[in-house]
């Protein structure tokens, strides 16, 4: 159990129980936090201004802007773990909650899949287990039923509808189960009999929309080949967000309460009700200007009154929301004032009203429709040609049409593809408080291969950039500070992609062609660099006190390729309604292929030797004489050079024959 | 959970509830407000005089009715909210959305 591992097997220099360690590291961390921002300004300061070299300028400021991205990221991790929060034993479970266990499956193997099962219905606290298989499989419900475990499957209602993936699958079973309490576990994380035991009693407060416990895998292989475990992510980064009442969910190995889920999803309903009648004004809005700009003179006369009333008809409505009107009273005044309006055009033009309504109505309702989630088509939209007198139909028609579609509450949200993480901060925003409990209670199942490993980790990427872009932490209402700077800093660490790339080129550029970003590799500039880098590697050791984190560190670099695709997917997605992209790769386990998934990294790992036997090799020959930056390249190089062989060696990993 | 569904008009009925609206029964009642619009019932007035208590997935489940009935271009309306109800409408903003009514004539009225 790791919430009692830190002190005792220590040697005893000082006399301190574990809670003096504890309470001694957090007050460290919150020194070194602040020293290492300090440190950094002091460097960077120095950097902006006195030493970039501008013969050399867009290596300069490239360079430059990565080491600000790096500063930020240190800055949002500092304050995210500023307020390390460690719980420690959980409050006693109160006995005669009403409980579900769900677990969800898609194509996963029946036995894998009974093995969790099993457990689950063995959970000590009494509780019913649910399998949601959303593969429809029967030999899944077969099992179930063996097992004693209640099945369930899509309802009729989801045909034809999108299915939302995992998070429709969950919503469908909040609607057919009763529980109030529901533990989630993905069909490869099997629970330990006292997880509930262990996790209910922090509902005794009843503000607790959830407890998350942390995800650990029994089949990672020793060394980590595929960077599976995140022991830095699930201990100092969740106890960190925590301390600020932002612990993530993270869809599998929570406890979540049903009545917070609920209240969220008609919260949420009613900010989206609201977003699409503000929509749908401002379409209004530009519909009309576009028509009147386009009026001739003979149609003025008539028509041009009109068009002036719709304009006035929008600006009450948009006042008629600030003041908080209901939706009802501001639509339905809305449309009637549009009707009056529509009225004012004599009846000699309704026959051609008629004409370009039909070619409207088609083809624009699901247009306008899609507008709602893609900005691209809604500036098409507005830009398109239409006669003023269909313009007037067409505001006409965008109310009704934009929310009468809207009318679904959803309790699991659906903008990410990590509903997880997207349904957590819309319950902190809405004032619910979450529970970060630091203790193995589950045993899961990571991927065996590097492309599942890499398609996994192009997920969590994408549909955290999917969030950004959709629900920016720091425009949502309701969250705190602090626990918007938790949710940002997870989601800036996803761009790390492209300054990544700056890193890595940097000395490749110097040993080979002589550029360098600064002017000089000056004494000034070790002094100021040196004692900042240090205090990061501190920082960052006091913060891990005895959890691997080598192999993380390596992937977060060594992935730089996957961390772009993700943003430039998930942003042409957001933007664009475009596909998000998966990695595409034979499936079969061959240790050649995969050499395929990290070309980009290959390529990387050439031009860095090259690099250096160039770099060295000028020097050797007495054809430079810049001793010092050579080798502070060399050294660069080569640290990038460990870092990026991960990947290579997850390629090539061949897992031990079964016995 | 009592569910009764009195005609009151052509296109209108009048839903009485009884007992506790909560998640024990959500999915009754959402289920019972589809198949009353379906029936051809477009605009349903809910009486909630005799609604005990309301929670979140209760209202959920009057939001399924809104959006059968919208769908079917008519509308749904709360009549005689009670205290605890008219909290939860006011805690999760539905207020904006499902407006109450005084009592069922003038819900049945209204627009």
């Amino acid at each position: 159990m790791r919430v009692v591992s830190t002190a005792p097997t220590r040697q005893r220099l000082i006399d301190w129980g574990q809670e003096e360690w504890a309470a001694f590291r957090r007050g460290l961390i919150k020194i070194l936090v602040v020293t290492n921002l300090v440190l950094g300004a002091y460097y960077l300061l120095w950097r902006g201004t006195a030493s970039l070299n501008w013969d050399a300028w867009l290596f300069a400021l490239a360079l430059f802007a990565a080491e600000l991205y790096s500063y930020i990221s240190s800055f949002l991790f500092g304050v995210t773990v500023f307020r390390l929060r460690e719980r420690g034993e959980p409050p006693p479970a109160p006995a005669g909650l009403r409980v579900d266990v769900y677990i969800t499956c898609y194509n996963e193997p029946v036995e894998l899949v009974r093995k969790t099962v099993r457990a689950a219905v063995a959970i000590r606290y009494p509780h019913q287990t649910y399998l949601l298989d959303d593969g429809d499989n029967p030999a899944m419900r077969a099992m179930a039923c063996e097992e004693g475990c209640g099945y369930i499957t899509r309802s009729a209602v989801w045909k034809g509808f999108d299915r939302h993936a995992k998070a429709g699958n969950l919503m469908n079973a909040l609607e057919q189960t009763t529980g109030d309490f529901i533990l989630i576990l993905d069909a490869d994380q099997v629970p330990l009999p006292q997880i509930l035991d262990r996790t209910l009693g922090y509902f005794n407060d009843p503000r607790v929309a959830f407890v998350q416990t942390p995800q650990y895998f029994i089949n990672v292989p020793p060394g980590d080949p595929f960077g599976s475990q995140a022991p830095l992510f699930y201990g100092p980064i969740q106890q960190g967000k925590d301390g600020w009442n932002a612990a993530f969910f993270c869809g599998s190995n929570a406890v979540l309460r049903r009545e917070a889920l609920a209240r969220t999803g008609i919260h949420f309903f009613v900010r989206d009700v609201e977003r699409r009648i503000r929509r749908a004004l401002r379409e209004a809005d530009t519909v009309i200007r576009r028509a009147q700009r386009k009026l001739m003179r003979t149609e003025r006369q008539q028509i041009a009154p009109a068009l002036r009333a719709l304009c006035r008809a929008v600006s009450d409505a948009r006042r008629e929301l600030d003041r908080g009107d209901t939706f009802q009273e501001v639509t339905e005044r809305f449309q009637r004032r549009v009707e009056e309006a529509a009225r004012m055009v004599v009846a000699a033009d309704l026959q051609q009203i008629m004409s370009d309504l039909a070619e409207i109505q088609a083809a624009e309702a699901a247009e306008i429709m899609r507008s709602l989630h893609d900005e691209a088509v809604l500036a098409e939209l507005a830009r398109r040609d239409r006669s003023p007198l269909a313009a007037i139909e067409t505001v006409r028609q965008l109310v009704p049409l934009l929310v009468n579609e809207a009318m679904d509450y959803l309790p699991i949200s659906t903008i990410s593809v990590t509903e997880d993480m997207s349904t957590s901060m819309r319950l902190h925003a809405t004032g619910w408080r979450s529970v970060y409990h630091d203790e193995i209670l589950a045993h899961g199942l990571a991927p065996e291969d590097l492309r599942s490993a890499l398609q996994q980790r192009l997920r969590w990427a994408q549909g955290t950039i999917q969030v950004f872009l959709r629900e920016n932490p720091l425009l949502l209402p309701g969250l705190s500070i602090g626990q918007r700077i938790a949710y940002l800093d997870t989601m800036w660490s996803y761009f790390s992609g492209v300054p990544t790339v700056i890193y890595l080129i940097a000395p490749v550029l110097f040993l080979m062609f002589g550029l360098l970003p600064v002017n000089a590799l000056s004494a000034e500039f070790f002094w100021r660099l040196t004692p900042y880098l240090l205090v990061n590697q501190l920082l960052f050791a006091v913060i891990s006190w005895g959890r691997p984190t080598w192999r993380g560190q390596q992937y977060s670099l060594a992935l730089f390729p996957l961390w772009i695709k993700a943003v430039v997917t998930a942003a042409a997605n957001v933007w664009f309604g475009k596909k998000l992209g998966f990695i595409v790769t034979p499936k079969t386990r061959q240790a050649g292929r995969y050499l395929g998934l990290v070309r980009w990294q290959l390529l990387m790992m050439v031009l860095l030797t090259v690099a250096i036997g160039v770099g060295l090799s000028q020097l050797a020959l007495g054809w430079r004489s810049d001793g010092m930056p050579v080798l502070v390249n060399v050294f660069w190089a080569v640290y990038d050079l460990i870092m990026l062989s991960v990947v290579i060696d997850a390629a090539l990993y061949q897992p031990p024959e079964e016995q | 959970m009592e569910i009764t569904i009195n005609p009151a008009g052509e296109q209108a009925a009048v839903v009485q509830l009884r007992g506790r609206l909560d998640l024990l029964v959500a999915s009754e009642v959402k289920q019972r407000l589809a198949k009353a619009v379906q029936e051809g019932f477009r605009l349903l007035v809910i009486d909630m005089s005799d609604v005990s208590f309301v929670d979140s997935s209760g209202l959920g489940a009057l939001i399924g009715g809104l959006k059968a009935a919208r769908m079917a271009g008519g509308d749904l309306r709360l009549a005689s909210v009670g205290a605890q109800a008219m909290a939860m409408l006011e805690l999760t903003t539905l207020n904006r959305v499902l407006r109450p009514y005084p009592n069922v004539a003038e819900a049945l009225q209204a627009g």
